[in-house]
């Protein structure tokens, strides 16, 4: 009876999570975290797009940094440079075995997030209280679309980091390595939302 | 999976996995990820340095063509882009299957960018 439990939970498991795919050579989790990027490149390059299309195709075109708060952004776009930052950090001490100072820097990470948010909600307040809308003009219905997406995917790794900074860390106790690894795709997944701010930044508030 | 008689429960090929040297994966020794963590705090200065570059290159570009400003600005997050992707996504020592999906997807990006520019031969609605 014993023997059959541990056959079917063994047949189970998911191979590759933790040791690299001979014919990949990478874990599962950062091969599908790579192609769920891919994906996301698809879904803002089409924003990216679209605003070519409008802007090269307006007369006239306003210009993000006489109303939007430049100062602001610059000091957002600095916050999510020192996440992402820290997620490494983290990775790099789980990598040394210390889940402590791990998990201090998770928590680091996850603070800049949501001082990001709190900066981005304060922009939001002000564009609404000017009426400022989406339905505005073309500029402002982009802004918002890009950026709130951009925020959305802010607070989708806010949820995942403290998932793992909660009931996900038990992985720590038994698997420690795959822990490490999750840790890892969660930064790559993070690192991409950073570079999508770094050509928001300029694109939306500078030009 | 580090006990070889689970590994074979669930059908994993032991072998396999020996013979895999991984040179991303987390059997760096502790001295090579404090150099590799240096390296992330220089990353994460020039980043900083650059993000004040790019602010600063905005005030001194206003009063140059729009056009000035966009190639400036578009060339300063490119290099912030390849520092972020470069050194803290690992892609200056990632694996060839990475290296193929990343290609086909810069290849359909570009390809993204581009179309707008076809709306010039499009006759609906001129």
């Amino acid at each position: 009876m014993d023997a059959h439990a541990s056959v079917g939970h063994a047949e189970l498991e998911i191979p590759y999570n933790v040791h690299p795919r001979p014919d990949t050579g990478v874990y599962n989790a950062k091969l599908g975290v790579w192609l769920f990027l891919a994906s996301e490149v698809m879904l803002f390059g089409a924003l990216f797009s679209s605003l070519i299309l409008l802007r090269t195709g307006a007369e006239s075109w306003p210009r993000g940094y006489e109303f939007l708060n430049v100062k602001l952004a610059t000091f957002n776009t600095f916050i999510l440079i020192l996440s992402s930052v820290t997620v490494v950090m983290a990775w790099s001490h789980l990598r040394l075995g210390n889940l402590k100072k791990g998990r201090i820097y998770i928590s680091a990470t996850v603070l800049c997030a949501l001082i990001f948010l709190t900066a981005k909600a304060f922009e939001y307040s002000h564009e609404f209280h000017e009426h400022r809308f989406p339905k505005t003009n073309n500029f402002l219905a982009i802004y918002f679309t890009m950026t709130g997406l951009h925020g959305l995917h802010i607070l989708g790794g806010v949820i995942v980091f403290l998932y793992f900074l909660g009931p996900g860390a038990k992985m720590w106790l038994h698997e420690a390595e795959r822990y490490t690894n999750r840790i890892e795709v969660v930064g790559l997944y993070w690192h991409f939302v950073d570079l999508v701010w770094i050509f928001l930044f300029p694109i939306l508030y500078l030009m | 999976m580090t006990d070889p008689a689970a590994a074979v429960e669930a059908g994993v090929d032991v072998h396999e996995h020996a013979g895999v040297g991984d040179p991303n994966a987390h059997h760096h020794s502790p001295e090579q990820i404090r150099a590799e963590m240096r390296v992330y705090l220089a990353v994460f200065a020039g980043l900083g340095v650059l993000t004040a570059v790019t602010v600063g290159a905005f005030y001194a570009l206003r009063s140059f063509p729009v056009r000035t400003a966009i190639i400036v600005a578009l060339i300063i997050a490119s290099i912030k882009g390849f520092l972020v992707a470069g050194f803290f996504m690992h892609l200056l020592s990632e694996k060839k299957v990475i290296y193929g999906i990343l290609i086909l997807t810069v290849i359909f990006f570009i390809f993204l960018m581009t179309l707008p520019f076809g709306h010039h031969a499009n006759p609906f609605g001129s």
